[in-house]
C-alpha cells in the first residue's frame, strides 16, 4: 500500500513527464484531464465562435438557451446524438463508419505530446514535433475515407480538393518548423542580445523546444529577427490550409460543395467530424506556441525580471477568473426581472460564482505556482483561436487552384530560403 | 444553333472540350436545393476534375405562370402580380409595368408622382444591389458583407414600410401615378437615409474592393465581351461592364430621369470584378439620383385622370425600365377590353443567364458558384 501511495506520489516530486518517468497512474490521470479539458474546449470554442463571429457580424448569436446561449453547444450536442444516423444506400460502410473515428484519433492523438508546462505533459517524446506533424496529417485520411466511402459526386470533389490541400501545406509548414527546430542549437544573437556561452544541442522534444526558448532568453518568434517572424507566418498560414478553416476551406466549400466532404455524414458521426476539426485547430495552434511563442513561459520574461514581476504574472490565471465572473455577475444584474428569465438569472449567477471560486482558489500559492504553466499556454492557443474566427468572419475564400500556387509558389520557396538563411545565420554569428 | 442566332456562331458553343487525358468526365447536379444557385436554379455540370466543361441551365422550379395569369386580371388587378417576379426589386418592377399601362392609355404620371416614383425606384436599386452584393460576397466566402448590407437594407425596407405599408413586395405605384400621398417626414427620412448610406458603401468597399483574395477570385473570372453580351442579349451591369455604355435611363429616358444629372459606371474587361466595380458606382449614382430628386421634390397631384375602368384602344406597346437587373420590357397587346389580351414581360435576370454557359466553361467550379452570383438572377423573374 505504502509502495502505490509513494507510486503515486513520485510524480510531485519528478521534473519530468508521468510518461516520460514511467508513471502510469498520473499518465492515465493526465490522459483523462486532456481528453476533458479538449472535450470543454471544444465546447467552450463552439459557443465563442458562434458568439464572436455573430458580434462579428451586427448579431446577437444564441441567445435562447441559457443566459447569452451558455447552454446552446450542450443543446446542439444532445440534439446530434437523437438524430437519425443515416447512411446512404450506396455507401461503403465500413469505411464510411471507421472515417470520423480516424479524423477524431488523428487530432486528439497528437496531445500526448503537448507540454503544457515542464512537466505538465501526457509524455515527453524525443521525437515529439515529429510525431505531432505525423499525427496530425493523419487526418486526411479520414477525410479522404469520408469522401470515397460516401459515394457522391460532392463528398468526393471535397475529399481530393482536401488532400491536394493539406498535403501541398504541409511542406510548406515543414519548412517552417525544421528552421524553428534549427533555432533550437543556434544561439545567434537575437534583438534581446542573447549571449552565445551555452552550447548548442538540437531537439525535437517538444518540452526542449521550449526550454530552449527559455535558455537563449528569446521566444524564436524574435530569433533572427526577421527569420523568426516569417517562419512564424509560413506556419500560421499553412495552419489554417491544414485545419480546413475559412479562407482555406475548400473541402468543406458550403457554397460549392453544399458541406464537401461531410456531405452525407448527420449526427453523431457528423459531430465527430466537427470535434475533429476544432481538436485539429487547438493541436496546430499548440504547435505554433511550443515553436515560436515560447510555450508555457509567461510573456515579457526578459524585459520585466525579478520576483515582485513573477508575482504579477502569477496572479494573472485568478485575475481572469475573478474579471470573467465579474462580467457574469454584471449579466446577472442586467437580466430582465420577469419570473420568466428567473431560471436563467439564477443559471448565469451560479456559473458566475463557480468562475469566482476558481479564480480565488487560482491565488492560493501553491496552486498558483502549479497552474500558471498551463494558463499561459492555454492563454496563447486562446489567442490563436480568436485569430481563426477573425479570419473566417473577414475573408473570402480562396480558389482551389490559387490555393494550391500560394502554397507551392510563395510558401514552400519563402520556406526554404527562410531555413536556409537560419542555418547561415546560426552558423555565422 | 439556329439561323437567327449566326451572329453566336463565334462563340462555338456545339463543340465540348474533351477531358484532359480522356478521364471520364463528372456530371453534377447542382441545385435546385443548393446553397449557391440562389433560390431554385438546376445547373447540371459537366466536370474534368473541378474544371467546367459545360453546362445546363435548368429553370422553371419557380413557375406560377406570372403572364398568362395577366391575361385574366384587369389592368389594375394585374398591377401587384408584377411584383412578385423580381421580388428584390419590386418597385422597379412595378415602375415597368405602370408605365406600360400609362403609354398604352396614353396618359401621363403627373411630376411629383414622377419624383417619388425615381426617388422609390431608385432607392429600390440600392436595396437590390445591396442583396446582390451580400449574397455574392457570401458565394464567395466572405460571410460578414452580407449582414452588413441587409443592416442597412433594413433602412430602405423602413420607408417602404412607412410609404405603402409593405416592405419586400410593396405595388407602391398606380397607373396613372400614385395612390398614397408620401408621409410626413418622407423627405426628411430618405435624406436621412442618403447621409446614412454614404459612408456604407465606402465601407462595403473597404471590405472586399482591395481584399487580396476578393480581387483573386473575381478578376478574369466569368469574363464575357461585350460583343457575346450583344449577341446573347445580356443587359443591366453586366453588358456595362464588359464596356458598353448602354443604360436606358439615359438612351431611352423614361420617368423624368432626363432631368437628373448621373453618370453611368462602366468597366472594361467585362470579368465578375468589374461587375462588381460596376454595380457599387451604380449604388453611388442612385444616391445622386435620389438625392436630386428629394431636393427638388415638387407639388402638386399624384394622380392622372386616369378612366374608372380601363379599357385601352387596341394595340399594343412595348416599353422598357432599366431595372436593377437589366432591361425590364413589358409587351402588352390590347384588344379593347378591360384585360389584356397578351402580356409579355422579358425579365433581364432570364435572358442573362444565357450567358452562364459562355461566361463559365473552362473556368472552375468555384467560378460557377461566383458566376452565378455576379449575373444577380432573382429565380422569381427567370421562372415568372
Amino acid at each position: 500500500m505504502g509502495q502505490i501511495i509513494q507510486y503515486i506520489q513520485s510524480y510531485r516530486h519528478s521534473d519530468l513527464t508521468p510518461g516520460a518517468a514511467g508513471n502510469m497512474f498520473w499518465a492515465l490521470v493526465y490522459i483523462m484531464l486532456v481528453f476533458v479539458g479538449l472535450s470543454v474546449a471544444v465546447i467552450a470554442m463552439n459557443w465563442l465562435e458562434r458568439k464572436i463571429l455573430a458580434h462579428m457580424q451586427v448579431r446577437l448569436g444564441p441567445m435562447r438557451v441559457g443566459p447569452h446561449g451558455l447552454l446552446q453547444p450542450i443543446a446542439d450536442a444532445i440534439k446530434l446524438l437523437l438524430k437519425e444516423d443515416i447512411m446512404p444506400a450506396e455507401a461503403d460502410a465500413l469505411i464510411f463508419w471507421v472515417a470520423p473515428f480516424v479524423v477524431v484519433l488523428a487530432a486528439f492523438t497528437v496531445f500526448v505530446v503537448v507540454p503544457f508546462g515542464p512537466t505538465h505533459a501526457i509524455t515527453d517524446m524525443n521525437i515529439g514535433i515529429l510525431f505531432m506533424l505525423g499525427v496530425s496529417s493523419l487526418s486526411v485520411l479520414g477525410v479522404v475515407m469520408a469522401g470515397w466511402a460516401s459515394n457522391s459526386h460532392y463528398p468526393l470533389i471535397g475529399a481530393l480538393r482536401s488532400s491536394a490541400q493539406m498535403v501541398s501545406y504541409e511542406v510548406a509548414m515543414g519548412m517552417a518548423v525544421v528552421s524553428a527546430i534549427l533555432m533550437t542549437s543556434l544561439h545567434g544573437l537575437g534583438p534581446y542580445g542573447v549571449s552565445a556561452a551555452s552550447s548548442g544541442t538540437g531537439t525535437l522534444s517538444m518540452i526542449g523546444i521550449v526550454q530552449a526558448q527559455n535558455e537563449q532568453h528569446v521566444w524564436f518568434l524574435f530569433k533572427f529577427f526577421p527569420l523568426g517572424f516569417i517562419a512564424f507566418g509560413i506556419f500560421a498560414i499553412a495552419m489554417v490550409a491544414e485545419t480546413n478553416r475559412a479562407p482555406f476551406d475548400l473541402p468543406e466549400a458550403e457554397s460549392e460543395l453544399t458541406a464537401g466532404f461531410h456531405t452525407e455524414y448527420s449526427g453523431l458521426r457528423w459531430s465527430l467530424f466537427m470535434l475533429g476539426e476544432y481538436a485539429a485547430m487547438i493541436a496546430v495552434s499548440s504547435i505554433a506556441v511550443t515553436l515560436w511563442l515560447g510555450g508555457w513561459y509567461r510573456p515579457f520574461a526578459n524585459s520585466l525580471t525579478g520576483d515582485t514581476w513573477d508575482l504579477v504574472f502569477s496572479l494573472f490565471p485568478g485575475l481572469i477568473f475573478l474579471g470573467l465572473a465579474a462580467i457574469a455577475f454584471v449579466g446577472v444584474r442586467r437580466m430582465p426581472k420577469h419570473p420568466y428569465f428567473r431560471v436563467q438569472t439564477i443559471g448565469l449567477a451560479g456559473f458566475g460564482a463557480v468562475l469566482g471560486l476558481i479564480g480565488l482558489i487560482l491565488f492560493v500559492p501553491p496552486v498558483r505556482d502549479r497552474i500558471q504553466d498551463i494558463f499561459w499556454f492555454v492563454a496563447k492557443v486562446a489567442g490563436f483561436m480568436y485569430l481563426y474566427i477573425w479570419y473566417r468572419a473577414t475573408f473570402p475564400r480562396y480558389r482551389f487552384d490559387q490555393l494550391m500556387k500560394v502554397g507551392w509558389k510563395v510558401l514552400l520557396p519563402i520556406g526554404i530560403g527562410v531555413l536556409i538563411l537560419t542555418a547561415i545565420l546560426g552558423v555565422v554569428l | 444553333m439556329t439561323d437567327q442566332n449566326s451572329s453566336l456562331s463565334h462563340l462555338d458553343l456545339e463543340t465540348p472540350e474533351k477531358p484532359f487525358l480522356d478521364a471520364n468526365e463528372l456530371v453534377i447536379n447542382m441545385g435546385p436545393q443548393h446553397p449557391a444557385t440562389h433560390g431554385v436554379l438546376r445547373v447540371i455540370l459537366r466536370l474534368d476534375g473541378e474544371k467546367v466543361l459545360g453546362l445546363e441551365c435548368v429553370i422553371g422550379y419557380l413557375h406560377r405562370g406570372v403572364e398568362k395569369i395577366g391575361e385574366h386580371r384587369t389592368y389594375t388587378m394585374f398591377n401587384p402580380y408584377v411584383d412578385r417576379m423580381d421580388y428584390v426589386a419590386a418597385v422597379s418592377n412595378g415602375l415597368g409595368y405602370c408605365e406600360t399601362v400609362e403609354k398604352l392609355l396614353n396618359v401621363e404620371a403627373p411630376p411629383r408622382a414622377q419624383y417619388v416614383r425615381v426617388i422609390l425606384t431608385e432607392l429600390n436599386r440600392i436595396a437590390s444591389h445591396q442583396l446582390w452584393l451580400g449574397t455574392h460576397a457570401l458565394d464567395i466566402g466572405a460571410i460578414t458583407p452580407l449582414f452588413y448590407t441587409f443592416r442597412d437594407r433594413e433602412e430602405i425596407l423602413k420607408i417602404y414600410e412607412k410609404y405603402c405599408g409593405a416592405r419586400l413586395t410593396t405595388h407602391a405605384f398606380r397607373i396613372g401615378g400614385l395612390q398614397y400621398e408620401t408621409y410626413a417626414g418622407f423627405e426628411k427620412d430618405v435624406k436621412n437615409f442618403l447621409d446614412f448610406f454614404r459612408p456604407k458603401i465606402d465601407e462595403y468597399e473597404e471590405l472586399l474592393t482591395t481584399n487580396r483574395i476578393w480581387v483573386e477570385r473575381t478578376k478574369n473570372v466569368g469574363n464575357i465581351s461585350a460583343q457575346d453580351c450583344i449577341a446573347l442579349g445580356v443587359t443591366g451591369p453586366v453588358l456595362r461592364a464588359s464596356g458598353v455604355k448602354w443604360d436606358l435611363r439615359k438612351a431611352q429616358p423614361y420617368a423624368n430621369y432626363k432631368s437628373f444629372d448621373f453618370d453611368i459606371p462602366i468597366g472594361q474587361n467585362g470579368d465578375t470584378y468589374d461587375r462588381y466595380l460596376v454595380r457599387m458606382g451604380e449604388m453611388r449614382q442612385s444616391v445622386r439620383i435620389v438625392q436630386q430628386a428629394v431636393n427638388a421634390l415638387p407639388e402638386g397631384p399624384i394622380m392622372a385622370k386616369v378612366p374608372k375602368v380601363m379599357k385601352p384602344a387596341v394595340g399594343e406597346v412595348y416599353h422598357s425600365i432599366e431595372a436593377p437587373k437589366g432591361e425590364l420590357g413589358y409587351f402588352i397587346v390590347s384588344d379593347g377590353s378591360t384585360q389584356p389580351y397578351r402580356v409579355r414581360v422579358r425579365p433581364p435576370s432570364f435572358v442573362n443567364l444565357q450567358a452562364l454557359d459562355v461566361m463559365c466553361r473552362g473556368q472552375l467550379v468555384a467560378d460557377v458558384i461566383a458566376v452565378i452570383g455576379t449575373l444577380d438572377i432573382v429565380l422569381g423573374e427567370v421562372d415568372r
